[in-house]
């Protein structure tokens, strides 16, 4: 368990974080410049807090107070950068081994031919970094923190440097390390399919405070949250089971509080537990059942809030067993006489659920 | 080497001798100040900088004077040396290697300060956070890292110490056998009236010197780069 809690004005930013991060991937997400890069440098020991206390598992790494500052090499907390970094002077095997070299051979809790296989890199080990893609490189990067032994990885938008083809290579590998070497990871973006798809904590971060912290599936679907969530991403995240495959029409269907979703066809095993992100703007309110329409996904709900701030569009909120949103203009909720309360059918094309609106449950903490 | 004479091949020897001696002796000094000018902020920084570079800008006469004031004999080092280790350097090939060595340090500071300053920190970070200390990431990214700056410094102070004159002159004078480099018997001969041809073969010589020493750095700087970019 990282427990942190810190300060540090640099000029005119001023940052105070507290959080904490477990097991599975917890993401700090936000946009440019609230100070995600600054909050993970702390952690790393590169960026020294002004105030504060930082520990893992019960040892301290900073503490104010105290004057305790772990160095960097004393952490245990692996890296993975933006830009990977790697050794230019030495061979992809070299990277890997630089760091697990380091560790006492009783200490190494990750084996190298494990890492190897779990990123497919066996056929780059003797390659050298300047001879690699933009995603080989990151899966080298990753490997090469984990072989080092970390206690917890800090990754700092890993793939913010990648097109969305090497994006959509690299993220299965992340969902693999969270499932199968279960080290806890610590991981910023600022892109809100990648936190669907990974992460089972966010950290929702603005102007160098955190604003809300737990579940992504609590977090993401606050109303009072959707100017940090983002305007065109802001939707519920809703937690859902493959219920069965109806391969007829190529569609599946999930099990989500409420109700059926069908999605298009998904090659998962039947009771996978999923993520699904609804997006505000694919979903449309009715105030009564649908037949003669081509949307499949139809739930019942009660209108349990309205946000609006005075745009041509207003939010609402509606109760279907889980929290769903629905952004609609502010013509349509005044012609529908909605308020909290109202009984409503909301409706969700097949179609606005794509892979990149998914994201797999990893292990609860046991 | 039946085609040179005695005096050449001394001269030669001599000029090798007192290059590499120079270079050797500096290399760590060179790689510390490189390192300490790129990397680190001090108080008098601008001093210390002004004053590796003072031989790169005044006379070369002026460096060999202040040489034999500090290191002569008689001089405020130079006394303390001979009195205390037996040691004399004025007069003396090492001396000599004193003079090429004060005159080539700046070349050598310059060129692996550049290579430091080409070392991307962020790398460093990177193996901070693996596990590695401040020497071990110095040993074992850093210094690989800059080896062709190092290479690069080596051959502009090799051949700035075999072309040293000016100072070595004022420091140890041009005694043939101890301290009468290349530059310094080539002066000789121009100055005899019938050492023309001697100061022409020495010349060629001189050249032969410098262009083989350019072709052999150019050979490891290759076998380097490819060690480093694979």
């Amino acid at each position: 368990m990282l427990e942190v809690d810190v300060s540090r004005t640099l000029g005119s930013f001023d940052l105070a974080a507290r959080f904490s991060a477990g097991r599975g991937i917890t993401a700090l997400f936000g946009r440019s410049g609230v100070g995600k890069t600054m909050l993970v440098n702390m952690l790393a020991g590169l960026d020294r807090p002004d105030t504060g206390r930082i520990s893992i598992n019960g040892q301290v790494l900073f503490d104010g107070k105290a004057n305790i500052d772990v160095a960097p090499e004393k952490r245990r907390l692996g890296y993975v950068f933006q830009e990977s970094r790697l050794f230019p002077h030495m061979s992809v095997r070299g990277n890997l081994t630089y760091g697990m070299n380091l560790v006492a051979a009783s200490e190494r809790r990750v084996d190298f031919d494990t890492v190897v296989s779990l990123l497919d890199i066996a056929p780059l080990l003797e390659r050298r970094p300047h001879n690699l893609s933009g995603g080989e490189k990151q899966r080298v990067a990753i490997g090469r923190a984990l072989l080092a032994s970390p206690r917890l990885v800090l990754m700092d938008e890993p793939l913010a440097n990648l097109d969305a083809a090497r994006r959509a290579e690299i993220l299965p590998f992340i969902e693999s390390l969270r499932d199968e070497l279960d080290i806890p990871v610590v991981y910023v973006s600022h892109s809100m399919d990648e936190i669907v798809r990974l992460a089972d904590t966010v950290v929702l971060m603005t102007k160098g405070r955190v604003a809300a912290s737990g579940p992504v599936e609590e977090v993401l679907s606050r109303l009072d949250l959707r100017p940090l969530t983002g305007r065109y991403d802001a939707g519920a995240v809703l937690p859902a089971v493959v219920e069965a495959h109806e391969s007829a029409d190529k569609l599946t269907r999930l099990a989500v509080p409420g109700g059926p979703l069908f999605v298009a066809q998904l090659r998962l095993d039947v009771g996978t537990e999923l993520r699904v992100r609804v997006r505000a703007r694919d979903v449309t309110l009715s105030l009564e059942p649908q037949d003669g329409l081509s949307v499949l996904n139809q739930f019942q709900g009660v209108v349990a809030q309205i946000a609006d701030d005075d745009g041509p569009h207003v939010d609402v909120l509606v109760d279907i067993g889980t929290p769903l949103w629905a952004r609609i203009t502010r013509r349509s909720a005044y012609r529908l006489q909605l308020a909290p309360g109202a009984h409503v059918h909301a409706l969700i094309k097949s179609v606005a659920i794509d892979r990149y609106s998914l994201g797999l449950r990893g292990r609860k903490p046991r | 080497m039946d085609w040179m004479t005695p005096a050449e091949v001394e001269a030669l020897m001599l000029s090798l001798k007192v290059s590499v001696t120079a270079v050797i002796a500096i290399l760590p000094f060179g790689i510390a100040a490189a390192w300490l000018l790129a990397r680190r902020d001090f108080f008098g920084k601008t001093l210390v900088d002004g004053l590796i570079h003072l031989p790169l800008v005044v006379p070369p006469v002026v460096i060999g004077y202040l040489l034999l004031v500090l290191l002569g004999r008689r001089g405020v080092v130079g006394a303390w040396l001979y009195d205390v280790f037996d040691i004399s350097i004025a007069f003396t090939w090492r001396g000599a290697a004193v003079a090429a060595a004060v005159m080539a340090f700046p070349l050598m500071v310059r060129a692996i300060r550049l290579s430091f300053e080409a070392v991307d920190p962020r790398l460093e970070t990177a193996a901070r956070t693996l596990g590695a200390g401040p020497m071990r990431v110095f040993f074992t990214l850093t210094l690989p890292l800059v080896t062709p700056g190092i290479l690069t410094g080596c051959v502009l102070a090799f051949a700035r110490a075999l072309g040293e004159f000016g100072a070595t002159i004022t420091f140890v004078s041009n005694i043939p056998g101890e301290t009468s480099t290349l530059p310094l018997a080539i002066f000789s001969s121009i100055q005899n009236p019938s050492g023309e041809e001697a100061a022409f073969r020495l010349t060629l010589l001189a050249i032969a010197l410098s262009l083989a020493a350019l072709a052999a750095s150019e050979f490891l700087s290759r076998r380097l780069s490819k060690r480093l970019k694979g």
